[in-house]
């Protein structure tokens, strides 16, 4: 989310930000030993399996880690089609 | 008497691991610990060197370890120190020549007759590493403000954790405050949120370290804001609630302030 942030942001991240941001990254990946090209695979099951029971806004989905005191958590957020006006 | 074994590791090479042995033992002793520093980087020692001790030596850890001589004749005792004593590495050897049962039985005699034992790690998670971990009652983990050093010492701290070997401390080596003021260092509240270990030290960069390198002569002999930070880990380490201190030089406003209110500094 911070990197969107930044991303969003008028000014330029500074380079201690930006180090900052990838280490919360880099670190969350090897705490859980997940690669981001594992967890884009993990992403893509996830919304297979689900879109079984219920409709979902596939391109709106987000696999994420948050950080506690030394423990990493997957956070997936699912926006679910509800109602016939958000079908295809 | 049972001394306190604690093991200098960091992961990442090269961010001052045996400059904060060589300096923390000199500390200790200044502090009239009775301390042996052990280099446990055989076949690449070094700590030899920074304290000044590499002519002196006659026996290493390896002779000690197969039986060619006794633990007390392989301490070389400091020059300038009466406490301090150095277990030197063996130079021409592997890592495979001390295995940490090794290192567990070497510590625990020693343990008898010291306050501290502190144990250079190499590089790496290998055996070298296990070997120093080993005796550990606790570890001091080194890193430096950059995004490399931080990452391996997080991989240290979670190999130790599987271990269950700790308590680990954090010592943040060669920060230099006018880059993270710039925004262009990791600020130290940033890294100790990340690696979510209790901080003992925080060292700046210091060009004289390299002249103290040079001489052989630890820069925590002489007063000044990087010795003076290693004063304050070993303090910490015997106990003492130590403030961590603004790391900058008195500044030119800073000494005419201190002159113009004497008790103001």
């Amino acid at each position: 989310m911070r990197l969107l942030d930044l991303l969003l942001c008028r000014r330029q991240p500074s380079s201690s930000e930006i180090a900052h941001e990838r280490l919360r990254l880099v670190l969350a990946h090897d705490r859980a030993n997940i690669s981001p090209g594992m967890l884009d695979t993990l992403k893509d099951e996830l919304i297979t399996v689900i879109s079984r029971y219920v409709p979902i806004d596939a391109a709106g989905v987000e696999v994420t880690f948050t950080q506690g005191r030394r423990e990493s958590r997957l956070v997936a957020d699912i926006p679910l089609q509800t109602g016939k006006q958000h079908g295809q | 008497m049972a001394g306190k074994v604690l093991t200098i590791t960091s992961g990442k090479g090269g961010v001052g691991k045996t400059t904060v042995t060589a300096n923390l033992g000199v500390a200790l002793a200044l502090h009239s610990q009775r301390v042996t520093v052990i280099d446990a980087d055989i076949g690449l020692r070094n700590l030899d060197v920074m304290l000044g001790l590499e002519n002196r030596i006659v026996y290493d850890l390896v002779d000690v370890v197969e039986g060619r001589c006794r633990l007390r004749q392989a301490l070389v005792r400091d020059k300038r120190l009466q406490e301090l004593f150095l277990l030197p590495a063996a130079q021409t050897r592997d890592k495979t020549a001390v295995s940490p049962q090794d290192m567990v039985q070497v510590c625990d005699d020693l343990r008898q007759s010291f306050d501290f034992l502190l144990i250079d790690s190499p590089a790496g998670i290998e055996q070298g590493f296990q070997n120093a971990v080993a005796p550990a009652d606790g570890i001091l983990i080194v890193t430096n403000p950059e995004v490399a050093a931080v990452r391996d010492a997080d991989r240290i701290i979670g190999l130790l954790e599987a271990e269950e070997k700790g308590p680990a401390h954090l010592i943040i080596n060669r920060l230099k405050p006018k880059l993270v003021e710039r925004g262009d260092m990791l600020d130290t509240a940033t890294v100790v949120e990340l690696l979510a270990i209790q901080l003992i030290g925080i060292v700046p960069e210091d060009e004289s370290v390299i002249a103290a390198a040079n001489t052989g002569r630890p820069i925590a002999f002489d007063d000044g804001v990087t010795g003076r930070s290693f004063h304050d880990i070993a303090r910490r380490l015997l106990g003492e609630n130590i403030p961590f201190a603004p790391l900058k030089e008195p500044g030119f406003f800073d000494r005419l302030l201190r002159i113009v209110r004497p008790e103001g500094g």
